[in-house]
C-alpha cells in the first residue's frame, strides 16, 4: 500500500510554525524575563532564575498594585459612563428613524481619525485650565470619548438585532414604553451590550497615550507604570506589569467570544 | 349599521411619511363579534388592525371603543391584545412567563397568576409545557402561547395580525376551528387580518374585503361570496372566468348582446346598479356547466350559454377542470366527468351566477396593452 504524502503540507507546516513563533515569541520571552534574575546578552536564556521582582512589584512599596487599583477604577467609571451614553444612544440610533443615521454613527469614530497625540495635548492644556488634569475623572473623560465608539456601535447592533414585534407585544398586553424596555428589549440586548462594556473595559485597561498626557504624573495607571520601568531599562519590572495587564484581555476576550452572537455582530455599522 | 357599534373606527386617514394608506375609511364593530378583514397584501388591512391597536397614529378620523375616544391614547391603555404574525414570543422568558407577563404588570398576586396561566395552559392544550422556552416549541405550540399571553389579560378586543401563515398547511385548518370556537367561548371581540379567503369565510361572523386602502365591501361570508358588489370582491372571492360583453337594459331585464361565442341572453337584473354599455362578466369555475355541442336540453331561464373548445383537462380532485378556448383567451370550467381535448362545447352558466360590473372606462384606458 502507497502512503500518499501531500506535499501541500510542508508550506502549510511552515507557515504555522512561522506563525506560532511572531505570537508566541514574544510573549515567552516577556514570561522568561518576569523570571530571570540575570540576563544578558550573548545568552540565549537567562543565567539566574527567581522571583525576586515579583516580590519589589507586589511589596507595599511598589507601585504595581496601586496602579493597578487605579487602572480599575479608571476602567470601571469608563464603562459605566459609556454605557450610561451607549444605550440610550444606540437604542435611539436602532429604533428611530433619525435622519444621518450613517453619519451620525461614523461621527463617533472622529476621536479615531485624527492622530490622538496633537488631540490629547490639546485636551491637557484644557484640563488644565479648568482644573481636571491628574485627576481620574479627566482621564475617564478621555477614556470615554476613545471608548463611546465600540459602546454605540455595538449597542446599536444589539438593539437592532431585537425584534421591534417583541416590544411590541409588550405594549400591546399592558407594558408602558419604560417596561417594555426594562422588561424585554434590555434582557435581550444584554449580551451585546456586555460585550460592548467588555470591550470598552479593555480599551480603557490598555490606554497609554491620553493617560499619560492628562493623567501622569498624579495619576499613575498600569501601563504608565509599565511605561517608566521599560524605558528605566528594568525589563523585569516592566514584563511583570504587561502580564498583569494580559491576564484581564485575555480573560474578557474569551467572555466576548461567547456573548458576541453573529446576529448582533452581522448589524454592527448599519 | 343597526347594530350599535362596540368599537367605531371613524373617517381615519393613515399613512406613513407622504403615503397615505387608508383614506377616510369607516368601520364599525359589534360587541363579540369575529371580523376578519381581507385582502391581498399591501391593501391597508394590517395598517388598519395596527391603527386599532395603536401603533399607527391616524392623520385624522377617530376610533372609539365602547364610546370611550382612544385615539390618541397609547397601545397599552387601550384594553386591546395584538397576537403578532411572527408570534413574537419573548425568547428569554418560559411559557408560563410569557403568558403572565400581563397578568404581572397588572400587579396581580402571584397566586392569581399561576392559577390564571395553568387556566390558559389547560384552555389551549398547553399543559406541562410552563418551563419550557419558546425555541423549544412546535409552530402549533408557539401559535398557542401568543395566543395565550393575549387572552390571558382578557382583553377587550382581541386582534390577529395574520396568526396561521406561519402553520403548516393541516395544522392551519384545525387551529382555525380552535380559535373560533373559543373565541365564541369567550364572547370575545375579535378582528382578524387575513389574505386567505377560506380562512375568513371558515372563522369570520362578518368580512371586510378591503383594496388600495378602501373597504370594497363587507358582510357576511355568504353575501360577500354570492353579491360581490365589485368586479375586484368577484374576482377575490374566486370569480376568475372574465368575458367582455354589451349589455342593454330594458326595465329590469339585463340582455346581453350576441357576441362572437355567445347568443344573446336575457337575465333579470336583480339590483344590479348597472347601465347600458360595455360590462364585465365575471363567474367561478364551478359554477358553470359543461355540455356536448349536441346537447339539446333546454337552457334555463336567464342563463349565458358560451361556444368554444376544451383546450386541456386536468384533475386537480373531486372534479375535472377544463380550460375552454373562446378565441384568444381561455375560461376555466369544472364538470363531474372529462370532455375530450379539441371538443366543441356549451359552457352554461346559471343567471344567480353570473356577476355583471359596468367596464370601468377609465381602468380600460389604464391597460398598457
Amino acid at each position: 500500500m502507497m502512503v500518499r504524502i501531500d506535499l501541500w503540507w510542508l508550506p502549510r507546516a511552515f507557515v504555522l510554525g512561522l506563525l506560532a513563533f511572531v505570537i508566541f515569541g514574544p510573549l515567552t520571552n516577556l514570561v522568561l524575563w518576569t523570571v530571570a534574575e540575570k540576563w544578558y546578552f550573548p545568552h540565549m536564556l537567562p543565567l539566574e532564575y527567581g522571583v525576586s521582582f515579583w516580590q519589589r512589584v507586589f511589596s507595599p512599596r511598589g507601585n504595581a498594585m496601586e496602579s493597578l487599583g487605579t487602572s480599575v477604577l479608571i476602567a470601571t467609571l469608563t464603562v459605566i459612563a459609556s454605557l450610561a451614553l451607549a444605550i440610550p444612544a444606540g437604542y435611539a440610533l436602532s429604533r428611530l428613524k433619525l435622519p444621518f443615521r450613517g453619519l451620525i454613527l461614523l461621527a463617533f469614530l472622529i476621536p479615531q481619525a485624527f492622530p490622538n497625540l496633537p488631540v490629547y495635548v490639546n485636551i491637557a492644556r484644557f484640563f488644565y485650565q479648568i482644573g481636571l488634569n491628574g485627576t481620574i475623572p479627566g482621564v475617564v473623560m478621555v477614556h470615554v470619548t476613545h471608548g463611546l465608539v465600540f459602546a454605540v456601535w455595538i449597542a446599536t447592533a444589539a438593539f437592532s438585532a431585537v425584534e421591534i414585534d417583541l416590544e411590541d407585544a409588550a405594549r400591546s398586553i399592558g407594558a408602558g414604553p419604560i417596561q417594555a424596555f426594562r422588561d424585554v428589549t434590555l434582557p435581550l440586548a444584554a449580551p451585546g451590550l456586555m460585550a460592548s462594556a467588555i470591550f470598552v473595559f479593555l480599551e480603557s485597561l490598555d490606554e497609554f497615550t491620553g493617560s499619560y498626557f492628562v493623567g501622569a504624573p498624579d495619576v499613575t495607571t498600569l501601563p504608565l507604570l509599565l511605561y517608566t520601568a521599560g524605558a528605566g531599562g528594568n525589563y523585569q519590572i516592566a514584563s511583570i506589569t504587561a502580564l498583569l495587564l494580559l491576564v484581564p484581555s485575555i480573560g474578557f476576550m474569551l467572555v466576548v467570544e461567547r456573548f458576541l452572537r453573529a446576529d448582533v455582530l452581522s448589524k454592527v455599522g448599519h | 349599521m343597526a347594530l350599535s357599534a362596540f368599537l367605531k373606527v371613524e373617517n381615519i386617514s393613515v399613512g406613513y411619511g407622504a403615503t397615505t394608506v387608508l383614506d377616510k375609511l369607516d368601520l364599525g364593530i359589534g360587541k363579540g363579534e369575529f371580523v376578519a378583514l381581507l385582502g391581498s397584501s399591501g391593501c391597508g388591512k394590517t395598517t388598519l388592525l395596527r391603527t386599532i391597536a395603536g401603533f399607527a397614529k391616524p392623520f385624522v378620523g377617530s376610533i372609539q371603543v365602547a364610546g370611550r375616544d382612544v385615539t390618541q391614547m397609547p397601545p397599552d391603555k387601550r384594553g386591546m391584545a395584538l397576537v403578532f404574525q411572527s408570534y413574537a414570543l419573548w425568547p428569554h422568558m418560559t411559557v408560563a412567563q410569557n403568558i403572565g407577563y400581563g397578568l404581572k404588570l397588572q400587579k396581580r398576586p402571584r397566586g392569581d397568576i399561576e392559577a390564571r396561566v395553568t387556566e390558559m395552559q389547560n384552555l389551549l392544550g398547553l399543559s406541562g409545557l410552563g418551563n419550557r422556552k419558546p425555541g423549544q416549541l412546535s409552530g402549533g405550540q408557539r401559535q398557542r402561547v401568543a395566543l395565550g399571553r393575549a387572552l390571558a389579560i382578557d382583553p377587550e378586543i382581541l386582534l390577529l395580525d395574520e396568526p396561521l401563515s406561519n402553520l403548516d398547511a393541516r395544522i392551519r385548518l384545525t387551529v382555525r376551528h380552535e380559535i373560533r370556537s373559543l373565541q365564541k367561548r369567550l364572547g370575545i371581540t375579535a378582528i382578524h387580518v387575513t389574505h386567505d379567503r377560506e380562512e375568513a369565510m371558515v372563522m369570520a361572523d362578518r368580512i371586510v374585503i378591503m383594496n388600495a386602502g378602501r373597504i370594497e365591501q363587507q358582510g357576511t361570508p355568504e353575501e360577500v361570496y354570492n353579491k360581490p358588489a365589485s368586479p375586484f370582491v368577484a374576482a377575490f372571492m374566486g370569480a376568475e372566468n372574465l368575458l367582455s360583453m354589451r349589455a342593454k337594459l330594458q326595465s329590469d331585464q339585463i340582455e346581453l348582446v350576441e357576441g362572437e361565442f355567445n347568443a344573446a341572453a336575457v337575465t333579470p337584473q336583480s339590483g344590479r346598479a348597472l347601465t347600458s354599455g360595455a360590462v364585465d362578466v365575471r363567474f367561478r369555475a364551478e359554477a358553470a356547466r359543461l355540455a356536448r355541442s349536441g346537447d339539446r336540453t333546454v337552457l334555463d331561464p336567464g342563463a349565458l350559454e358560451l361556444r368554444g373548445q376544451v383546450a386541456s383537462v386536468s384533475y386537480p380532485g373531486g372534479h375535472w377542470r377544463h380550460a375552454v378556448r373562446l378565441g384568444d383567451h381561455e375560461i376555466l370550467v369544472d364538470a363531474n366527468s372529462p370532455f375530450d381535448q379539441g371538443e366543441t362545447v356549451k359552457v352554461r352558466i346559471p343567471a344567480e351566477a353570473l356577476f355583471i360590473f359596468n367596464t370601468a372606462a377609465a381602468t380600460a384606458d389604464a391597460q398598457p396593452h
